[in-house]
């Protein structure tokens, strides 16, 4: 009964899914970014962090010269002589990997955290929602700062600092979710037929989490993504051997005055249309399947 | 009452002393402040000297307790570089920082309140989706990327904006500002339209839902049934409903506007305390990063607390029994 | 002389194009001055819509697309959104269901009554305030001084409804529209409330259409009735000869399913089934999958109108009582 509804349910959702123009667009083009990102060093016309295949004598060219050597930069260089296409293309590599490394830790320890609180409750639960509460009544920049200064720069440090300021998020959602479906009768039956808790918990309570937390894990991802840009163009993030997007953007802050935008701007688009795509993305899901979910 | 404020109280001073001690701890474990003031010649003796001077000969834990009865006092220690009370350098920077977010704010209201208007009333009119469209990137974009655009635009292409500083000041009740000078508006008019932009996305949105859900209500329509003009149905009778939710999102939002006027100072050089903190953060002068995370976390909790008790005060409906909900 | 309110034929849908509802189909209504008229029906049946098609309120996806709305000389329909608010509250007032609901939550009673005021008499500050207490205290209000100054939540729903009334009437409208204004109140209260407002549009000759869902209320205020069903006037005429001797067998229905018309003890009768959806309306008489009484001409086709030996007019193929001018 529930293997032969399954199928029937998940067409039905992505069929509503799609049935939103803005939605479809918003999904294929994040899966094209996400393609170029996966093959980027196939597709890119110059490994940027190979200093033997970039020239200093090609920095700062503005889009469609062509170097010394004959190849085309069809997006400019930068100041070190990069092709920006190709430092884009691996920039939009590390953001993702950061935002989808981040999210899925953060989704994973905060589910834990909001299931054990909804399962065991009483001061268990109060704990855990007081610590909730507190991360989230603090502005995230502002603690992602602390941690950074604390941690120093790497890809895993920015990672551990944005699966802080994300946990609460899920953990509280899942915790509301899983108190709700902790008080049906399915859950009831569960029990009534001894399962062992954790089967109960596991293969009952969280396939029906699941919907919610895919919404979140959306949003937060953009939040990820957008919040690590911001803070590598503080110098706080990754390190400038390996840019990501933000870092990109902030290296080209500093010929933004003499008139060289596309060191900032292009890099900038990327990450925007990323970000709306995404964001897009995840308030269709969130009418989909929740129309009353509250953001 | 008593009895809730009383605990929001202890509540709020709980949060602060976790805080203390994570950012105390968190930022002893970084650098040695020391290479920063040793000369490269710098003996073994006088960097001892060094350390007694600056307090860092004796054990972390005496470290905070004698940091926690200076901060009892009020003193937040010097600052390495400056060689000043950090506190002082904050009270200093913290005007520029506040008149950036209450220039943002007011930005943001004028703005977005008659955009987010607009869509309410008609919701399907293109230009009602192009406003969506727009508060959706105004949620998703970084505004570090906004605020480069703006000084491409405004002060590179065109140069019609200056696009670093503060410009002049006057000085008003002791405070010294530039929103009364042209010259200071001209500086502050990007750096605060940047970081009014989250803010402004969120009015319009909340704008929107709060209008669609009151102009359907037994209210509205008495108001018109009477014949009351619909300028001050709009204006007035909607509006009014519409504050509340926007007032109390703002005031939560405000502690992270100060925040995030870390990216738009550094961007835009504004004189405030959040550029302070990222050239303290570069240089670690660990005493000034410590004061201002203490400076803005303890105002981010009374901010809190204030609107909590504010709210509960205000409106009966909110239960005072339960926390957060 | 010539009627208050005089509506032919009125159509209101829901929508546009293929999906449009008909919620009101060729209603028909007329209030002389003085008048008390009520308009029942069950919930769907259109009467609350009727009065906000008359007052033009209706909410943003419905609207009129045929028949004639008279307000005297003038026809209602022809005016523009700005002559038309020029209408309301001068010549049409109107009362709302629930009065915890009707007033703003966040303006003080006076705010919200001087604005009603200033909206068509621009009465310098001093003389609003002094027509403000009069107004509360013709409604019976105690200490209308200090009731002006308070919030809505610090009033009952009585207290609240008379506020409503007293705001309604400032401009001593020709016609009121009250739709249930008793049905969220307690059973004491609506009594009150109900003898109020007779009072009041007796002794100004205002004309009243009383919308409700309960025959007894309707015995005790109305001169005349007219019945709802499925968006059609099904059966109009005066009350007592409406009550005594319905025509209709949807009437029946209603005055039989009050419990004062049934002997102590027996059984309530029920109509049974349901209204339909606008959506899926019959093709014919829209009571007919309810009715006892129908033949396949009930199914097939739609009932005119038509007049009653006893002063009714009823939309029935088969009515209870023989029509006038019919072979007995």
């Amino acid at each position: 009964m529930i293997i032969a509804e399954r199928p029937s349910r998940l067409r039905a959702f992505t069929k509503a899914f799609f049935r939103s123009p803005t939605a479809t667009i918003a999904l294929c083009v994040f899966v094209a970014m996400s393609l170029a990102a996966i093959f980027a060093p196939l597709i890119a016309p110059q490994n940027p962090y190979d200093l033997r295949s970039v020239s200093i004598l090609d920095n700062l060219l503005p889009p469609g010269e062509a170097s010394f050597g004959g190849m085309t930069y069809w997006l400019g260089t930068d100041g070190q002589g990069r092709d920006m296409l190709s430092a884009m293309l691996y920039g939009l590599r590390i953001s993702l990997i950061v935002g989808l490394a981040s999210g899925v830790i953060a989704l994973a320890f905060g589910t834990l955290v909001g299931l054990v609180a909804a399962f065991r409750g009483g001061w268990v639960d109060s704990v855990l929602m007081r610590i909730v509460d507190l991360q989230l009544s603090l502005p995230t920049i502002l603690v992602a700062l602390i941690l950074l200064v604390i941690l120093g720069r790497g890809i895993d440090k920015i990672i551990v600092a944005l699966v802080v300021v994300q946990w609460a998020y899920f953990a509280r959602t899942v915790r509301g979710v899983a108190l709700v479906e902790n008080a049906r009768d399915y859950v009831d039956a569960a029990r009534g037929l001894r399962l062992p808790p954790l089967r109960i918990l596991f293969f009952h309570i969280l396939p029906n989490c699941l919907p919610t937390l895919l919404v979140v894990a959306t949003i937060q991802m953009a939040q990820a993504i957008s919040l690590e840009a911001t803070l590598s163009f503080l110098g706080l993030g990754l390190p400038p051997t390996r840019p990501s997007l933000g870092l990109l953007i902030a290296n080209g802050f500093d010929y933004l005055q003499s008139g060289r935008w596309w060191i900032s701007v292009l890099p900038g688009l990327v990450l925007l249309v990323l970000v709306v795509s995404i964001n897009v993305v995840g308030d269709r899901l969130r009418e989909v399947l929740n129309p009353h979910l509250r953001g | 009452m008593a009895e809730f404020i009383l605990r929001r109280i202890l509540q709020a001073l709980l949060v602060l002393f976790v805080m203390t001690v994570l950012v105390f701890f968190g930022i002893h474990v970084i650098g040695n402040p020391v290479d920063l003031f040793a000369s490269s010649e710098c003996t073994k003796a006088c960097l001892d000297e060094i350390m007694v001077n600056l307090g860092l000969d004796r054990p972390v834990w005496q470290q905070y307790l004698i940091f926690l009865g200076n901060l009892a006092e009020g003193d937040l220690g010097r600052s390495f570089t400056h060689g000043v009370p950090a506190m002082s350098l904050i009270w200093e920077r913290f005007p520029a920082t506040l008149e950036l977010a209450v220039a943002a704010l007011v930005i943001a209201l004028v703005i977005g309140l008659p955009l987010g208007f607009y869509a309410g009333l008609r919701p399907d009119s293109w230009i009602s989706k192009a406003i969506m469209g727009l508060s959706m990137i105004g949620f998703s974009v970084p505004i570090f990327w906004i605020g480069l655009i703006m000084i491409l635009t405004f002060s590179v292409k065109l140069g019609w904006l200056p696009a670093i500083g503060r410009g002049d000041l006057v000085t008003v009740f002791g405070v010294r500002v530039s929103f009364l000078t042209v010259d200071g508006l001209r500086h502050l008019a990007m750096p605060a339209f940047t970081l009014s932009l989250l803010m402004m996305s969120m009015v319009i949105r909340l704008t929107r839902a709060g209008l669609r859900e009151v102009m359907t209500s037994d209210y509205i329509r008495f108001a018109r049934a009477n014949g009351v003009p619909e300028y001050r149905v709009l204006g007035w009778h909607a509006m009014k409903n519409l504050l509340i939710p926007i007032v109390t999102v703002l005031g939560m939002e405000f502690g992270g506007v100060i925040a995030f006027a870390v990216v738009t100072e550094s961007i835009f050089s504004w004189p405030g305390v959040g550029k302070m903190l990222i050239d303290a953060i570069s240089v670690l002068d660990r005493p000034l990063i410590v004061a201002y995370l203490i400076f803005v976390v303890t105002m981010f909790v009374l901010l809190n607390l204030v609107i909590d008790i504010l709210y509960s005060l205000l409106d009966p409906r909110v239960r005072l029994g339960a926390g957060a909900v | 002389m010539a009627p208050v309110l005089s509506v032919r034929g009125l159509t209101t849908v829901f929508g546009t194009g293929e999906t449009a509802l008909r919620a009101l189909d060729g209603v028909d209504l007329t209030v002389h001055q003085g008048e008390i008229v009520a308009l029942v029906g069950e919930s769907g049946s259109g009467k609350s819509l009727t009065g906000f098609s008359i007052n033009g309120l209706l909410p943003g996806n419905a609207k009129v697309t045929g028949g004639s709305i008279r307000l005297g000389d003038t026809d209602l329909r022809a005016l523009t959104p700005r002559q038309m608010r020029g209408i309301r509250g001068k010549q049409v007032g109107m009362i709302f269901q629930d009065p915890m609901m009707t007033l703003n939550p966040v303006l003080r009673v006076e705010t919200q009554m001087r604005d009603a005021l200033r909206a068509h008499s621009p009465l310098p500050r001093g003389e609003v305030r002094a027509r403000l207490v009069q107004a509360l205290a013709e409604v019976g209000i105690a200490a209308p001084e200090q009731r002006l100054r308070a919030w809505p939540h610090e009033l009952s729903g009585g207290m609240r409804q008379r506020v409503a009334i007293a705001t309604a009437l400032l401009h001593s409208p020709q016609l009121v529209i009250a739709d249930e204004p008793t049905t969220a109140l307690d059973v004491t209260i609506q009594g009150q409330i109900l003898a109020l407002a007779q009072r009041l549009c007796r002794d100004r000759g205002t004309a009243l259409v009383w919308i409700t869902h309960d025959l007894a209320v309707v015995a005790g205020i109305a001169d005349r009735v007219s019945v709802m069903y499925a968006g059609r006037v099904v059966e109009e005429g005066p009350v007592d000869a409406v009550l005594d001797t319905p025509a209709h067998p949807y009437t029946r229905g209603l005055i039989d399913s009050v419990a004062a018309s049934q002997p102590k003890g027996a059984r309530l009768p029920m109509i049974p089934g349901r209204m339909p959806l606008l959506s899926d309306l019959p093709q014919g008489c829209a009571f007919a999958p309810r009715c006892a009484r129908r033949s396949a001409l009930c199914i097939s086709e739609r009932p005119e109108p038509r007049a009653t030996g006893a002063g009714q007019t009823v939309r029935c193929h088969h009515p209870l009582t023989e029509p006038a001018g019919a072979a007995a």
